[in-house]
C-alpha cells in the first residue's frame, strides 16, 4: 500500500514536470502533432521554391473578432484561386492575437490596435519583433437611444457624458433625461480607439454604467434603453440608433477617408518577422482593389489603401 | 391561529411554489420552442450561416457539438470506467481512497471557466494543439470525468453481489469477473447516466470558448479524410459549437436576422437536450424492467 | 480442467493488466487536478510577484482600472458582485426548492414526484447560454419597466442564477427527505401533530444539514457561472448601490477581459488572479458540503 502510495505521487509530480517542461519550449516539439498550421513558419526553409511557382503551404491566423469576418470571406476566395493553400481563421480577441502571434503559434496575429498598446513594459521586445499590415480601417461613431434629443454632441460634451460630470440630456440640449452610459471593458481595442480619438483622454469608469464587449450587445441595450449613450463600428450602424455628429462632421465613410472624421482606427494583421511566401501573398492579396473595395466595404470596413491620411502608433496624422 | 389553518395555509403555500416551478420550465419551455421552432427548418439545420446575410444555417455548428460529444465521450468513458472500477471494487477504504474521492469532488465542481482557462493556458498554448475540436475535447474531458467516474462506480455497487460471488465460485481472477460478469449488468446504468451527462457536454459553452475557438472554418462534407484541414472529421480545426454560436451571434451577428438565428440555434439545443433527457428515462425504465425480472428469478 | 499452476498465472495477468490499467486512470485524475492547480496558481499569483500589486490591494482595493495612467488592480467589487449574486439567488432559490422538495415527498408523494422529477431534470439540462439568452430578453425588459433603474444589475443576474440552481437544491433536498425513517413521521403524527407541525418540527430539523449541503452546492454552482451572468449584469466595475445596478462577478470580468489582453501583461495576470480566487471558492465550498455531510451521518 505505501508503494503504490508514492508510485502514484511520482508519477503525478513527474507528469506535472513534463508538462512544465513542454510549456517552457512554447510547443517547438509538440508542433508537429498539428495539422501543420503553425510550423508554416518552419517550412519556409531553404527548400522553398522560387517566386512565381504555384503557392503551397497552410496559415494559420487568430485574433479580434471584429476582423474575422473579413479574414474569413477573403480566405476562402484566396483559396479558391489558390488550391494548395489552407488558411484557418480563428478568433479569440486582439490580445490572444498578438500574444499567438509573438509566441509564434500563429502565422497572423489580428488586432484592433497597434501591437505596442497591448505588448507594453515588459512585453515591448516582443512587439518590435512583429511586422504591421494594415488592411482595413473602422471607425467609430457615438451614438444614442432615439429619444435622447441630441443630433451632434462636441469633444467636451462627450468627455463630459463618458466622465459622469453631465449626467442628464437636458444638460447638453437634448430631452429631460437621466444619461445610461454604455461603455466597453477597459481591455477592449473599441474603447482604446474611442478615448484616444474622439475623447483625447483616458477615463474612469462611472458607477452605475453598463459594459458590454460586443457591438451586438451594445446596439441591442442602446436601442432598447431610454436615455443610453455608446458607440459604435460604422457597420452596426441603423435605424434602432441615433447616430450622432462628432464636433458637427457626420461620421460618413467619406469624411474618415478624407481624414475629417477622427475617430477611426485601423484593423492590423501582424505577423512575426517578414511573412514567408505563402503569407506574404495573403496579406498582398487583401491589399488589391479586387478586396479593398469588394469584401472589405460590403462587410462594412473602409478600405485602408483609399485613406488620404495615414496616423502612427502615437496618433500623429499626416495626410498622404 | 389553530394549528389546521397554519397547516392548510402551509400547504397550499407550498402547492402553490412547487407548481410555479413547473410554470417556470412550461413558461422557458414554450419561449423557447415558441420564439425558435418558427425558424427551424431542414434547411436551417444543414446550411452554413451567412456573415452579413439573412438566411444562415447553424449546420457545421451541430455538427461540431455533436463531433466534439464523441470525441470526449471516446476519450472519457474508457478512463471513467477505469477509475470507477477502481473505486467500487478494489479500493480500499483509507486515505488514498478517499483522497481520490476528494479529487473527483472538487474536479466536478469546478467553475466551466476555470476549466476552460486551464485548457487555454495548457493545451491550446503550451501544447500548441491552437484552437481545436481536440482542445476542446480534452477540457470537457476534465469536468465530464469525474461524472464518469462517479456513475460507474455507483453502478457497479448496485450489482447484486451475488453475482460476484457466483464468478468466484467459477474460479474467474478478479480482473475477468469485473468485466465479464458485473459490467454486463452495470452497463445499462452507465449507458443512462452518460447519456445525461453528455446533455451537459452538449450546452456547454464557457469553456469551450478558449479551447474549442469560436470560428467555423469552411467545411468540405463530402471529404471525410480526418487528416485534411477542410474535412469535417479532422480533430486539429477549431470549431465553433451551437451553445458558443448562441453566444457569439447574440452579441456580435451582423446578420439582420441573428435575433431568430439565436432562438432558432436555442430551440434545436433545448430540443437536444431534451432528446437526451427522454433518451436517458427510456433506458433507465428498460434497465428497472430488465431488473427487477431478473429478479424474480433468482 | 488446466493445472493449478497454470491457471493462477493466468489469474495474475488479467489482474495485473486490470490494475496496471485502473492505476492509469486514477493517476491520470491525479494529474489533472495536480497540474490544474499548479497552473492556474503558479498564473494566478504572477500579479503578486515582483509587481507593486500586494494581495491585499487585490482582494480589498476597490479600485479597478487595469489600462490607466496609473493602473490599479482592486479586484473586491467583483468579489463582493459574485458572493452577493450567489447569496441572492441562493434566498430565492431555497424556499422555492424546498418547497418543491416537500411537495415531492411529503404532500402528494405519488404524482408529485412523477410531476416534478422530469421538471427538475429538464432544468437542470437547459443550457446556460440558453439561460443567459432568455435573461436578457425577458427578465431584463420586465424589471425595466416595472423597476426603478435599467433591468440590467444585480437583482437580473441573480434571478437568472435562482433558476439555474433551483435544480440543484431539489434535487439534494428531495433525496434526503426521501431518505428520512417512516416512523419518525409516524411518531409525530401519532402525537396529533398537523402536517406542517410535522413538516417544521421534525422533518425540517432532522434534515437540516442535507438541505444546507444542496444549498452549498446550488451556491458553488452559482458562483462558477459565466455566461448567462455576463450577460444580465451590467459589468461596471463597482459595487452596486442598489440592486438594480450594473456590477460585475469574478466571471464576468474574466469573460469580458481574456481575450481582449495578451498573456502576462498586469492586466492578464490580474484576470488569472481571479481565477484562482475562483478556484479557491471550489475548494471552500467543497470543504463545507463534507462538513455538513460528517453532521449529517452524527
Amino acid at each position: 500500500m505505501q508503494f503504490k502510495k508514492t508510485w502514484v505521487m511520482t508519477l503525478a509530480l513527474t507528469s506535472v514536470l513534463a508538462l512544465s517542461a513542454c510549456g517552457n519550449n512554447n510547443g517547438g516539439n509538440n508542433a508537429t502533432t498539428n495539422n501543420g498550421g503553425t510550423n508554416a513558419a518552419a517550412t519556409n526553409a531553404p527548400t522553398e521554391t522560387s517566386s512565381g511557382a504555384e503557392l503551397s503551404g497552410s496559415i494559420l491566423a487568430s485574433g479580434s473578432t471584429a476582423l474575422q469576418p473579413l479574414v474569413e470571406q477573403v480566405a476562402e476566395k484566396f483559396m479558391d484561386t489558390n488550391a494548395g493553400v489552407d488558411i484557418q481563421v480563428q478568433g479569440g480577441g486582439s490580445g490572444t492575437g498578438l500574444t499567438q502571434v509573438a509566441e509564434k503559434q500563429v502565422d497572423i496575429g489580428n488586432s484592433d490596435v497597434f501591437a505596442e498598446e497591448k505588448l507594453k513594459d515588459a512585453d515591448a521586445e516582443k512587439a518590435a519583433a512583429l511586422v504591421d499590415h494594415q488592411v482595413a480601417v473602422v471607425a467609430i461613431a457615438a451614438v444614442t437611444h432615439p429619444d435622447a434629443g441630441v443630433t451632434t454632441l462636441t469633444k467636451q460634451q462627450l468627455v463630459d457624458i463618458f466622465t459622469g460630470k453631465v449626467t442628464n440630456w437636458n444638460e447638453v440640449g437634448g430631452a429631460d433625461q437621466k444619461i445610461q452610459i454604455i461603455n466597453r471593458p477597459s481591455s477592449s481595442g473599441t474603447r482604446a480607439t474611442f478615448e484616444s480619438f474622439a475623447l483625447g483622454t483616458k477615463t474612469e469608469d462611472v458607477q452605475g454604467s453598463i459594459q458590454e464587449d460586443s457591438s451586438g450587445t451594445v446596439k441591442k441595450m442602446i436601442g432598447e434603453t431610454p436615455g443610453a449613450i455608446g458607440y459604435l463600428g460604422l457597420s452596426y450602424l441603423d435605424d434602432s440608433v441615433k447616430t450622432l455628429s462628432y464636433d458637427g462632421v457626420d461620421p460618413s465613410v467619406d469624411n474618415v477617408i478624407s481624414g475629417k472624421y477622427p475617430v477611426w482606427a485601423y484593423e492590423h494583421m501582424y505577423t512575426n518577422g517578414e511573412p514567408n511566401e505563402t503569407v506574404k501573398a495573403f496579406l498582398d492579396y487583401f491589399l488589391t482593389d479586387e478586396v479593398q473595395t469588394g469584401d472589405v466595404v460590403e462587410l462594412g470596413y473602409i478600405p485602408a489603401s483609399q485613406m488620404q491620411v495615414s496616423r502612427d502608433v502615437a496618433g500623429t496624422v499626416t495626410t498622404k | 391561529m389553530k394549528p389546521r389553518t397554519v397547516d392548510k395555509i402551509a400547504t397550499s403555500v407550498i402547492v402553490f411554489f412547487a407548481l410555479f416551478i413547473v410554470a417556470i420550465l412550461v413558461g422557458l419551455l414554450g419561449y423557447i420552442l415558441f420564439r425558435g421552432l418558427s425558424h427551424v427548418s431542414w434547411d436551417f439545420l444543414t446550411s452554413a450561416p451567412q456573415k452579413i446575410r439573412a438566411g444562415g444555417g447553424v449546420g457545421p455548428q451541430l455538427f461540431n457539438s455533436i463531433f466534439l460529444l464523441v470525441l470526449t465521450l471516446i476519450i472519457t468513458v474508457p478512463l471513467g470506467l477505469g477509475a470507477g472500477i477502481f473505486m467500487a471494487e478494489y479500493a480500499r477504504p483509507g486515505k488514498l481512497t478517499g483522497f481520490i474521492r476528494l479529487i473527483v469532488e472538487v474536479l466536478s465542481s469546478f467553475p466551466s471557466i476555470v476549466v476552460g482557462l486551464f485548457g487555454l493556458l495548457l493545451i491550446v498554448n503550451y501544447f500548441n494543439l491552437g484552437f481545436s475540436l481536440i482542445s476542446g475535447a480534452l477540457a470537457l474531458t476534465v469536468f465530464n470525468l469525474p461524472l464518469m467516474v462517479r456513475i460507474t462506480e455507483q453502478a457497479f455497487r448496485s450489482v447484486p453481489n451475488q453475482q460476484k460471488e457466483a464468478g468466484f465460485a467459477l474460479g474467474l481472477s478478479k480482473w475477468k469477473i469485473v468485466t465479464s460478469v458485473l459490467l454486463p449488468v452495470a452497463l445499462p446504468t452507465i449507458i443512462t447516466g452518460t447519456i445525461l451527462s453528455a446533455g451537459r457536454v452538449f450546452g456547454e459553452a464557457a469553456a469551450l470558448m478558449f479551447t474549442a475557438g469560436m470560428s467555423s472554418p469552411r467545411l468540405d462534407f463530402t471529404n471525410w479524410n480526418p487528416l485534411s484541414p477542410s474535412s469535417p472529421l479532422n480533430p486539429f480545426r477549431p470549431a465553433e459549437t451551437l451553445a458558443v454560436h448562441i453566444w457569439k451571434i447574440n452579441s456580435e451577428g451582423l446578420a439582420p436576422d441573428a435575433a431568430q438565428i439565436a432562438a432558432g440555434a436555442s430551440a434545436v439545443l433545448v430540443l437536444t437536450v431534451l432528446i437526451f433527457n427522454l433518451a436517458a428515462r427510456y433506458f433507465g425504465r428498460l434497465i428497472y424492467r430488465k431488473l427487477t425480472a431478473s429478479k424474480s428469478m433468482d | 480442467m488446466k493445472p493449478k499452476k497454470a491457471r493462477i498465472e493466468k489469474h495474475h495477468i488479467e489482474d495485473f493488466i486490470g490494475r496496471t490499467y485502473m492505476s492509469f486512470c486514477v493517476a491520470l485524475l491525479i494529474i489533472i487536478i495536480v497540474s490544474m492547480v499548479y497552473f492556474v496558481a503558479s498564473k494566478g499569483i504572477s500579479t503578486f510577484i515582483g509587481g507593486d500589486v500586494t494581495v491585499s490591494d487585490f482582494l480589498f482595493g476597490t479600485k479597478w482600472s487595469p489600462e490607466g495612467d496609473t493602473p490599479s488592480f482592486g479586484a473586491f467589487p467583483f468579489i463582493a458582485g459574485s458572493f452577493l449574486v450567489t447569496l441572492l439567488a441562493a434566498l430565492i432559490a431555497s424556499p422555492l426548492s424546498l418547497c418543491a422538495a416537500l411537495f415531492m415527498t411529503e404532500i402528494v408523494p405519488g404524482w408529485g414526484k412523477k410531476l416534478l422529477q422530469p421538471v427538475i431534470e429538464l432544468l437542470a439540462g437547459i443550457p446556460s447560454v440558453v439561460y443567459g439568452f432568455i435573461g436578457l430578453s425577458v427578465i431584463v425588459p420586465f424589471l425595466r419597466n416595472t423597476l426603478p433603474g435599467q433591468g440590467i444589475g444585480v437583482a437580473a443576474g441573480a434571478l437568472v442564477l435562482a433558476v439555474m440552481i433551483l435544480p440543484t437544491i431539489t434535487s439534494v433536498a428531495a433525496d434526503a427527505l426521501a431518505s428520512l425513517p417512516q416512523n419518525l413521521k409516524e411518531s409525530s403524527f401519532a402525537l396529533g401533530a398537523t402536517r406542517w407541525q410535522t413538516i417544521s418540527r421534525v422533518i425540517i430539523p432532522t434534515t437540516f444539514p442535507a438541505i444546507m449541503t444542496g444549498i452549498v452546492l446550488g451556491m458553488a454552482r452559482a458562483f462558477g457561472e459565466a455566461l448567462a451572468v455576463q450577460m444580465v449584469i451590467g459589468n461596471a466595475p463597482f459595487i452596486p448601490r442598489s440592486l438594480f445596478e450594473s456590477a460585475s462577478t469574478l466571471t464576468s470580468v474574466i469573460t469580458l477581459g481574456m481575450g481582449n489582453t495578451t498573456m502576462g501583461s498586469a492586466h492578464n495576470n490580474a484576470l488569472w488572479s481571479m481565477a484562482l480566487v475562483l478556484m479557491l471558492m471550489t475548494f471552500v465550498f467543497v470543504f463545507l458540503v463534507r462538513l455538513l455531510e460528517r453532521r449529517n451521518k452524527i
